[in-house]
């Protein structure tokens, strides 16, 4: 029941199109129906336009090619094309022995994961979105986070997990919440929110050369992102946090979906005076407290954007770093801007009012500077 | 004399008396975990096999060294018959360094990964995806080494059981899935958990191909594995073997055993596979007593080295606590 219920309802079913395609940046069916080839527009100088579900595939493409040992597998990623589109055009590439679609088994193909990745092979599970990653949860932490630890350091799980996260297009409490916090609990994972184009095209290729389990997860607003992409695209780090824009005046930390509301709430701030340093914690774990540290010791101020709950959730993690380690440095209390504590609701307005937004993220840097001498 | 009979004849000239003292050399270890368990030597949980060695013999016995075998929390067995040495396993259970685990992991997560046995998995089904996956790697990389994975008939309510028997058998994959059928999931009988108790029918609808074998004759589970390991390393797909079988213990040491019929155990207990092999071994003159007490004193002084070697090893570093959570690249 579920499983037909949440294919009926699935991103890119359309009798749900014309409805998601009014929603700004949230509609699956329409961005892969204008982007239907696979191929990012080559620019002359070194650089491309192409978007974040563009370069999740190029960074797929790049990793089967270069490695035998690597697969997809998961729901729909390959007739299909991906319930997202990242796969598209893969499984005529690569064939059906590396780009393999599952039952609708979550448990049985993480896990499944897992095994192919003790036994030598570097697999990438797709699973639709963090919701439905529920149902592999044995499987991710009882066995891939476990496993070496366990077995007194004799396996390892080179297994990457790649899933869709976050809330904006309506898709109401079943395929919107942002439970990454939950996975950056759990020691023995590496959890990373690609937020850039760059990120996206680049984090792919270092989690799979990573011995132990990665999960990726990308925020579904940020697929038809459109942007400029050096080529070849740059190496990244799965390692650190990035500054994505310089400030002395508050530190704003967000990742994912979050870093693009952080940006528009620092150009609000700037058109104030107030120049805010936004943070893009990039991997979720292990934190890069010390990147955390230095801006803090900058800017003596900071607001921590979540789409999760706010109970304990990773932005309470974030503050109470924070309080532990830069406590003398501070000037005003931590801020946090989180979910609101509902289920993610289906109406648009409920929707927006319950996730963190750009004027939210200004309020909260706002009230850190105002109680300043 | 049937066919059948002739078989276990022959099965009987090749490697019954073997059979038979790696069935009580399993035995004799496990009395031995719980005398040290109620001396406090040996703590956590403690799952004993005593009663369904059989199955552990006969079904790992039938193995080549590059098959897999993914276990459940009570694998003792299972890990000795892989030949996971005694030592080790003990030392394990007494949380020390040179544990098979390095003391991570205990009576119920013993691992040991040159030899291909992958635990030691505590959560009911949860081995089985990743069996399908070692399976998988196997497949796709046209090896022909079979995955094995037992679990109790417990594991057949658990959704990851349907999951797997159907990606299992979708894929064609190299897995041979063991069932252990000891009647009683923890405390709940087979027919209070089970609307259809069939178990093979159940595993059959999903494609494939299943049969029920009497688990305390050590003869009769060999001669089924070796058929199903036939089909599945020939690559006609997975196969289920549903072995019959009694623990004669509780469930574990915690277990005050309330929900069973004394008579019951007893009944089961006229069927316990080490005398019936013994019996069968000696009247056939396959074994001499002689050979059989002998068999017994080598077992007794492997059983007190094992112990007299966990018990003088050392215990992993406290500093050493945050190791093997993540690999330690760079480290020297």
């Amino acid at each position: 029941m579920t499983t037909t219920s949440r294919r009926a309802g699935g991103p890119r079913d359309p009798r749900r199109a014309a409805k998601a395609a009014t929603i700004s940046d949230a509609a699956e069916t329409a961005a892969a129906a204008v982007e239907p080839t696979a191929q990012p527009v080559e620019h002359a100088g070194g650089s491309m336009v192409t978007t974040y579900r563009e370069a999740l595939r190029e960074a797929h493409r790049e990793a089967l090619r270069r490695d035998p040992r690597v697969f997809l597998m998961g729901e729909d990623v390959g007739r299909y094309g991906g319930s997202f589109a990242v796969s598209l055009g893969l499984l005529e590439e690569f064939g059906e022995q590396r780009i393999r679609d599952t039952p609708l088994s979550e448990s049985a193909f993480t896990g499944a994961g897992i095994g192919a990745a003790l036994r030598g092979m570097r697999p990438i599970v797709e699973i639709m979105t963090v919701n439905f990653s529920l149902l592999a949860l044995d499987q991710i932490l009882n066995n891939a986070a476990t496993l070496q630890h366990m077995s007194g350091g004799q396996l390892t799980v080179p297994l990457v997990i790649r899933m869709t996260t976050g809330g904006g297009r309506q898709l109401a409490a079943q395929h919107s919440h942002s439970l990454e916090g939950w996975y950056a609990h759990i020691p023995g994972l590496r959890v990373l929110a690609p937020a850039t184009i760059e990120d996206a095209r680049g984090m792919l290729w270092p989690a799979l050369q990573d011995p132990d389990p990665v999960l990726i997860f990308e925020h579904g607003s940020l697929y038809p992102l459109k942007g400029t992409l050096a080529d070849p695209p740059p190496e990244v780090d799965i390692e650190h946090a990035a500054v994505r824009r310089p400030g002395r005046d508050v530190t704003v930390i967000a990742y994912g979906g979050g870093v693009s509301k952080a940006l528009a709430a620092a150009d609000l701030l700037a058109a104030e005076g107030i120049e805010a340093e936004v943070i893009d914690l990039r991997v979720l774990r292990p934190l890069d407290e010390a990147a955390l540290l230095a801006s803090v010791g900058l800017t003596h101020r900071a607001v921590v954007v979540d789409e999760g709950w706010r109970s304990g959730s990773l932005a309470a993690e974030v503050v109470a770093r924070l309080a532990e380690h830069a406590f003398y440095e501070l000037d005003a209390p931590l801020e946090r801007v989180c979910a609101a504590e509902v289920p993610l609701p289906y109406a648009a307005h409920l929707e927006q009012a319950a996730l963190p937004q750009a004027a939210d993220i200004a309020d909260a840097a706002r009230r850190t500077v105002s109680g300043d001498g | 004399m049937t066919a059948l009979a002739q078989d276990r004849e022959a099965l009987l000239e090749a490697g019954a008396p073997a059979l038979l003292r790696q069935m009580m050399r399993i035995r004799r270890f496990e009395e031995k975990c719980a005398e040290l368990y109620s001396a406090t030597k040996i703590r956590g949980f403690l799952h004993l096999c005593i009663g369904e060695e059989a199955v552990a013999v006969g079904v790992i016995s039938s193995l080549l060294p590059g098959d897999a075998v993914i276990s459940t929390y009570r694998e003792h067995g299972h890990a000795l018959a892989r030949g996971v040495p005694m030592e080790s396993i003990m030392a394990e259970m007494f949380g020390r360094a040179t544990g098979c685990s390095r003391g991570r992991g205990g009576s119920m997560h013993l691992f040991d990964a040159s030899r291909r046995f992958y635990g030691g998995n505590a959560i009911v089904a949860g081995g089985m995806p990743p069996a399908l996956g070692m399976a998988l790697a196997d497949q796709m990389n046209d090896r022909d080494d079979v995955t094995v994975c037992i679990f109790g008939e417990g594991a057949v309510a658990e959704g990851e059981f349907h999951e797997s028997a159907n990606l299992a058998a979708l894929w064609g994959l190299p897995v041979l899935f063991v069932c252990e059928n000891n009647l009683y999931a923890m405390g709940t009988a087979l027919a209070r958990e089970h609307a259809e108790t069939d178990l093979t029918a159940r595993a059959a609808s999903y494609g494939m191909v299943a049969w029920a074998v009497d688990g305390m004759d050590v003869l009769a589970v060999q001669e089924a594995t070796h058929r199903a390991l036939a089909q599945v390393r020939g690559g006609g797909g997975p196969c289920f073997l549903e072995l019959r079988t009694y623990r004669f213990r509780a469930h574990s040491m915690y277990d005050p055993d309330r929900y069973r019929d004394k008579a019951e155990v007893e009944r089961w207990r006229a069927s316990d596979p080490i005398p019936a092999l013994t019996a069968t071994l000696l009247e056939r003159a396959v074994a001499s007593q002689a050979e059989v007490d002998a068999w017994q004193a080598e077992i007794e002084a492997e059983v007190a080295a094992a112990v007299e070697a966990a018990e003088a090893a050392p215990l992993e570093p406290v500093s050493d606590l945050t190791r093997f959570v993540t690999s330690e690249r760079g480290r020297g």
